[in-house]
């Protein structure tokens, strides 16, 4: 006789996190099953190197959703608030911004940057209402629907009608025509068109940049943050958090099945064979991991099955690990500046023609990066004096034409290396390990389908009431017991828990009416 | 590379050499692509070939798929409404697929020739449909139209025709049953099946030997006026066995432009054919809603006062006051067998309930001059035509 | 001296629809023209000897049959031919063909791929829901969805309800459909790269988007929402070339008792104390009106032929960054035979078909590439037509006229003019591509017109020349077209409107941009209302 549970998590991601804790606060009884010896899934802190460790695939906290942090009662210490980006140029003529400020440009530049991080900040705004509840059903006569449909509308309304219009236009578009009609500063464009396409099939000229770039802002007000002890610290907060509300945590217990009997949910079974009974199954995988393979198709109709292997998620981003001994030069940086996010995009045109091969299933040759050096805040992760370097480096596409192999990963690593060095001459005779995760790599450490870390490309025609797929936006998928939580369900990815809350809700809720 | 051009006219079937032989009117028409008669000689002799002797028509065109794989039966169940546990091989089953949404995309029959072997004969081509519904299930779907030559063989004599083409043991073959046979070296697969309601079988088997099953057939038949008929015999026929057609009882879900103009198994009168017991198949959610919440639409059959056939007709619940259509006629006939008018309708529930008056408003034109009739209509539940002999097994010879 | 009732600046197709349905209702218009030719972008043009060329648009679709009828252009002389199917040449010297006989199209795809050929059906069905969405609002004018006007409030209740009509799910779907890439969209159905390829020409043409790029899915709808005779994303053949569209247009104009100016450009739109007062021709002349129309691109109406002065600051920004930019490019050749493809089989109905020499989403998307990058396409994306095996009166007996769109060519080489070489170099690329299919055809030619987006602006006056005076993304569509607040053919100026292709619904040789605009004028002069409501289809 096996136990019963209220609800299994699959998967210890910040959202399967999120999500059990919510249910667990709630009075259930809820066990939480993840594959790696680690919780946290994407945001973790590993080991690399003899005495380096590092944020292995998140890096940065900026969308952790106030409310989630609220509900659980977590108190997570940033080493840094609103950090500073540098966009870096050759010649030492950096640009800095940090939220709704810049630094290094014209006047006439700074003030539009102002009034262009007002206005998208006032967006972001209204989107992260709507980002914290799950999407209300189209054509339905349900009460909380309509409801929500009319809020939306309202508030819509009620940003005037001069900001409504722009909302309307702006939702749409690119991020390239916003920065080239506001700025001329190239690297604040670069930077900027980076901001909005990092994680994404996208370059600055697609269509939906504005899109992406305002969903980067709606958690923390577009203010980046490092949590001390690293990314790994805030899955250890959100476990405890988990712990604390009576949730069983077990690690190193990867899933085999989800278990369905007479057309509905009845358990999962493990890797190594055991069996956990619960009517509700919530998962934090991704869609297509958890319908595909973990439930089977067989156990959904044709339908969905087919939107489900529809959605797009085959991830750009790779990600590059230096141990370093100690800092490096970089012309116009002193000390101090390491501690701040530097990016590799010098306009927006080069962040474009860095996204062309990857239509074409090639890697960038000139790469764009986002750049951070934890250990400059975190003395944990390197030995006293040295350094880790953590990067995201894109475009690296997932289906690569000629596969991801040793040589194709060797070759990506060594044209990321010459694009820093441009950067920072003397990086090479630093640098004491290397670690390259291309997509195909981080699909496997953190099993995450395409190694796409929104668990589903993020475009309009993957958001909100089409999140992941047509029909199936509310969390509950179209067989009985079956729950998404993860970063392929709304609102999307990056380290923000709302998925995992609204999921946790939405459940409760049915459960009540049910 | 040297291309050469796709057939730019209509394709000829296997038999069309007989059938062309044996055509004295010329009409002929395109059905999927292939060129088939209206009618060969005589519309309505061929109609009564189907009612008193055997009549033959090339069912070619119809659009074939062979699914095998560990995970056919296992497929085909999660695919259609009906439960295909129950289809044993050697079976042969009626049956409709429908999308999430439980609309259906298509009916036809499916053949389970061999365990783990399947045959699905339809009227329209589904093949992204099936190939979706494959996700997840090791099973291989193959398109066979033009690789299966098969013929319709209908009628009170047919029993004795096949007998006479040396095809034994199918006096014990029930209706939907299907046996293997030897034709020549070559397999011949024969089923009681049709689209006539009366006794009758189909012939499938591989287009190499199409014109010498032909020709055996109707030597076997040479006694037993057998007749080769065109699409207008059998469509009368269809009609008064009360079977549905694509495009005329229903459109194909997925084919539909406005929404609404769809219909679910229970709109076309197939509720036997879903069954609630089986965990999952395509629609079963939307099928269960529906069940719970009501159907829109009723499919009826309706026997017509007077003699003109109702085509196109609207369908009234009250004959003058308060006249606002209920329905319309999706496919009409006079039935020559039952010497009745009928037709085939679908109305708004809750209309259509056995014995129900409807009126059904009639145009005709004789001599230039249209008239107009509200002709009062009963809705019946049975077929028009459903002889003992369709049953019967073994099949009385002739 | 003589004050007109309303002036409309420039005689393409949709000054001249506007200006017809103004003078219908009564109105003593004038209508002006820079060129010594009327029609703008839809003429027929005699360039060379006996030829005729549909220099700029070349095939019709989109004109609104119930403007067509309203105007009863055919007794003005337009008739319209229907013309069918498409090929696409492949490098390894196959093809591609669509065909009338949709059984025929099926054996054809299925030579490919089954499924595909199966798949097109409901292809065509989701698209076409798409179709009959969009086709209700073509003759309809844009509600502002900031107002709580009733006229405005009344619109977008007809837009959610036939949203809502839809049913939850085809919702979705819609929500989808405008979204997404023409790439992505095509490749939910069909697995042929060359299947996907010809298909997905409709989802750039005119437009400075890749396949690949998001909101291009709604591009193909444009090509497709038009129709001939009832069928709809049928293409056919104006007689004698598009200048038909726009004579038949002018011919019904001046029946109504119009009057037409050619060689009368121009130069400021006049505004006295915020209210129009007229035009100031480039020769000094000044004309009065009470109402001025323009038909001009909304960039050049309001960033040339007016004082920035006279305009509000955050309309003037935005009619700035409007996005009008030049992606297509056009070759009109006179040839002295026809030329022979190899690859098709004699007497191949593909002969009379659109032909593409283009067989890869990645050469589509790669000729994007090369756009963004300032210059024209290596390998470019042609839609080439020989509208003379249908018509037979664009080019001596025996001769032929085609007609070739080139997707991706840029306004501007690198930011600077084109120069003649330039010009040259790019029409050489275009050649040699379909010379590559067609052995003849380099020594049947007699006469080349090359035109850039540049040429389209200096002689037709289109910023950047953009076919569809700006472009179809969805920030410059519906109520965003031309900018938010004035998508409703009023300017901020008092007694002046816009016609032209920049307002909703945007480009094509449609005619509803000048019909919608009339509507309105009619409406603010109280006028009784001579625009035809749309037919509707169920």
């Amino acid at each position: 006789m096996t136990e019963q549970y209220d609800a299994i998590v699959i998967g210890a991601g910040h959202n399967g996190l999120v999500c059990a804790a919510l249910l667990g606060k709630a009075g259930r009884k809820v066990l939480v099953l993840e594959a790696n010896e680690q919780v946290g899934g994407a945001a973790v802190t590993r080991r690399f190197a003899d005495d380096y460790s590092v944020p292995a695939c998140a890096h940065l906290l900026y969308q952790l959703q106030p409310q989630v942090k609220k509900d659980l009662g977590l108190n997570i210490a940033l080493a840094s608030d609103d950090m500073e980006t540098v966009a870096l140029s050759t010649d030492g003529q950096h640009v800095r911004y940090s939220s709704d400020r810049v630094h290094g440009v014209s006047d006439a530049d700074a003030a539009s940057y102002r009034d262009f991080h007002r206005r998208m900040s006032r967006f972001a705004n209204l989107l992260q209402t709507y980002l914290n509840k799950p999407p209300p059903r189209l054509g339905t006569k349900d009460r909380k629907d309509l409801v929500t449909l009319a809020r939306l509308g309202l508030d819509l309304r009620m940003l005037g009608r001069k900001e409504m219009r722009e909302f309307l236009r702006l939702i749409g578009m690119n991020i390239h025509d916003e920065v080239t009609e506001r700025f001329e500063n190239k690297l604040l464009k670069g930077a900027l068109s980076l901001d909005a396409v990092l994680g994404t099939h996208l370059g600055p000229r697609s269509p939906n940049t504005i899109m992406t770039y305002l969903y980067r802002l709606a958690g923390n007000g577009g203010r980046l943050a490092a949590p001390a002890g690293g990314m790994g610290a805030v899955s250890e907060a959100l476990a405890q958090a988990a712990r604390s509300n009576g949730v069983t945590i077990r690690t190193g217990m990867p899933v085999q099945r989800v278990i369905v009997d007479n057309g509905r949910v009845t358990g999962v079974e493990t890797q190594n064979g055991e069996n956990f009974a619960s009517f509700t199954v919530v998962s934090n995988a991704d869609p297509k991991t958890t319908i595909l393979n973990l439930v089977g198709a067989r156990h959904v109709e044709t339908g969905f099955a087919r939107r489900i292997s529809n959605i797009r998620m085959q991830g750009n981003a790779a990600k590059l690990h230096l141990a370093l001994d100690g800092l490096p030069v970089v012309q116009g940086l002193e000390k101090r500046d390491f501690g701040a996010r530097l990016l590799i995009a010098p306009d927006e045109h080069y962040v474009e023609r860095a996204f062309n091969p990857a239509k074409y299933g090639e890697t960038s040759p000139e790469p764009v990066l986002e750049i951070s050096i934890p250990s400059f805040r975190d003395s944990t992760l390197a030995p006293t004096g040295k350094h880790v370097l953590s990067a995201i480096v894109q475009y690296a596409p997932y289906r690569l034409k000629k596969g991801w192999d040793k040589a194709a990963r060797e070759a990506f690593k060594e044209t990321t290396l010459r694009k820093i060095t441009e950067f920072m001459p003397d990086i090479d005779g630093r640098i004491t390990a290397v670690e390259m995760l291309t997509p195909v790599d981080i699909e496997q450490e953190f099993h995450m389908g395409g190694g796409h870390w929104h668990h589903g490309e993020f475009t309009l025609d993957q958001f909100m009431f089409v999140r992941p797929v047509s029909g199936a936006a509310q969390y509950a998928m179209p067989l009985d017991g079956l729950f998404l939580c993860g970063a392929g369900t709304h609102p999307g990815g990056g380290v923000s828990g709302a998925a995992g809350r609204n999921a946790a809700r939405a459940l409760l809720a049915r459960e009540k009416t049910a | 590379m040297n291309v050469i051009e796709v057939h730019q006219g209509r394709l000829e079937s296997p038999f069309y050499p007989r059938l062309k032989a044996l055509d004295r009117l010329d009409n002929w028409h395109t059905w999927k692509g292939y060129t088939t008669p209206d009618a060969l000689f005589d519309a309505e002799l061929e109609y009564f070939a189907i009612r008193n002797s055997t009549g033959v028509f090339d069912l070619t065109p119809m659009t074939k798929y062979r699914i095998t794989g560990k995970d056919s039966l296992a497929y085909v169940d999660r695919l259609v409404t009906r439960d295909m546990q129950k289809v044993t091989a050697g079976r042969v089953a009626y049956a409709v697929w429908c999308n999430d949404q439980g609309q259906v995309i298509d009916d036809g029959t499916i053949f389970h020739l061999r365990e783990g072997e399947y045959r699905l004969c339809s009227q329209e081509r589904h093949l992204p449909w099936l190939m979706a519904a494959a996700i997840g299930f090791d099973v291989t779907i193959r398109e066979e139209t033009a690789d299966i030559a098969a013929l319709a063989v209908q009628g009170p004599t047919s029993y004795s025709i096949m007998r006479n083409l040396g095809l034994h043991g199918l006096e014990n073959l029930k209706p939907f049953g299907l046996m293997h046979f030897d034709f020549q070296g070559t397999e011949l697969m024969v089923s009681r099946t049709g689209f006539t309601g009366d006794l009758g079988y189909e012939l499938w088997l591989s287009p190499g030997k199409a014109l010498a099953l032909w020709d055996a057939l109707f030597e076997a038949g040479r006694h037993y006026d057998i007749r080769a008929m065109g699409t207008h015999a059998l469509e009368q026929a269809r009609i008064e066995a009360g079977y549905l057609a694509a495009y005329q009882e229903f459109l194909p879900a997925d084919e539909t432009v406005r929404t609404g103009r769809s219909r679910s198994p229970f709109e076309l009168g197939l509720d036997w054919l879903v069954d609630f017991r089986k965990p999952n198949f395509n629609g079963r959610r939307a099928l269960a809603a529906e069940k719970l919440k009501g159907s829109k639409w009723r499919l009826v059959k309706l026997d017509i006062e007077g003699n003109k056939p109702a085509h196109h007709s609207y369908i009234y619940a009250k004959p003058r006051k308060n006249k606002k259509e209920i329905g319309f006629i999706t496919s009409a006939s006079w039935s020559p067998v039952c010497k009745q008018n009928i037709a085939i309708g679908s109305v708004r529930m809750p209309h259509g309930v056995t014995g129900e008056t409807v009126w059904v408003e009639v145009y005709y034109q004789r001599e230039m001059h249209w008239s107009r009739v509200m002709a009062k209509a009963t809705v019946v539940d049975k077929p028009f035509w459903f002889p003992a002999r369709r049953s019967a097994t073994p099949p009385a010879p002739y | 001296m003589k004050t007109y009732d309303a002036i409309v600046v420039g005689a393409g197709h949709n000054g001249l629809t506007n200006a017809a349905f103004l003078a219908k209702a009564g109105l003593n218009v004038l209508c002006v023209e820079k060129n010594d030719y009327i029609g703008g972008a839809a003429v027929s043009r005699n360039l060379h000897k006996d030829w005729i060329y549909s220099n700029c648009s070349y095939v019709c679709s989109l004109l609104r049959p119930e403007i067509f009828r309203a105007l009863e252009l055919h007794r003005h002389g337009l008739q319209v031919t229907p013309y069918g199917g498409s090929v696409t040449f492949m490098q390894n010297g196959d093809y591609f063909g669509s065909y009338w006989d949709s059984e025929v199209s099926y054996r054809e795809k299925a030579r490919f791929s089954k499924r595909d050929a199966d798949a097109y059906i409901r292809y065509s069905t989701d698209t076409m829901r798409q179709c009959r969405f969009i086709r209700d609002f073509l003759l309809r004018t844009p509600p502002d969805p900031t107002s709580f006007k009733p006229a405005d409030i009344r619109e977008l209740l007809l837009l959610g309800r036939k949203f809502m009509e839809m049913g939850e799910d085809r919702m979705y779907e819609t929500i989808r459909f405008w979204t997404m890439s023409v790439a992505e969209y095509l490749g939910e159905y069909f697995e042929t790269d060359v299947i996907k390829t010809a298909l997905s020409g409709s989802g750039i043409i005119g437009t400075a988007l890749g396949v690949h790029s998001p909101g291009t899915a709604y591009v193909l709808l444009h090509h497709y929402m038009g129709d001939v005779d009832g069928n709809v994303g049928t293409w056919g053949y104006a007689r004698g070339g598009m200048g038909g569209v726009s004579k038949s247009i002018a011919g019904a104009f001046q029946a109504y008792g119009g009057e037409l100016r050619t060689d009368a450009g121009v130069d400021k739109i006049v505004v006295k104390n915020g209210k129009v007062k007229g035009v100031a021709l480039t020769t000094g002349e000044e004309i009065d009106a009470r109402v001025v129309v323009s038909n001009m691109d909304v960039k050049r109406t309001f960033l040339q032929c007016m004082d920035e002065s006279d305009l509000d600051p955050e309309f003037y920004r935005r009619v700035r960054n409007f996005k009008s930019r030049g992606s297509s490019g056009k070759l009109n050749i006179a040839l002295n035979g026809l030329p022979t493809f190899p690859a098709l089989p004699k007497g191949s109905s593909l002969m009379h078909s659109d032909m593409h020499f283009i067989d890869s989403m990645e050469r589509m998307e790669r000729a994007y590439d090369d756009w963004k990058a300032g210059t024209w396409s290596k390998d470019p994306y042609v839609d080439m037509l020989i509208p003379t095996l249908v018509d037979p009166t664009m080019a001596p007996p025996g001769k032929h006229f085609m007609s070739c769109f080139i997707q991706y060519c840029p306004p501007q080489i690198n930011g600077r003019r084109w120069t003649d070489a330039e010009r040259d170099a790019f029409g050489k690329t275009v050649i040699d591509q379909i010379a590559n299919y067609s052995p003849d055809f380099k020594s049947l030619i007699e006469h080349v017109e090359i035109r850039t987006p540049q040429d389209i602006e200096d002689q037709i006056g289109i910023t950047e020349g953009n076919i569809f005076h700006g472009e179809l993304t969805m920030d410059q569509l519906l109520f965003n077209r031309p900018v938010p607040g004035y998508a409703q053919y009023r300017s901020p100026v008092g007694g002046l409107y816009m016609c032209g292709s920049s307002t909703h619904p945007g480009g094509g040789v449609m005619a509803a941009p000048g019909a919608n605009a009339a509507r309105e004028i009619l409406f603010d002069l109280k006028r009784h209302n001579t625009v035809p409501e749309n037919f509707g289809d169920d």
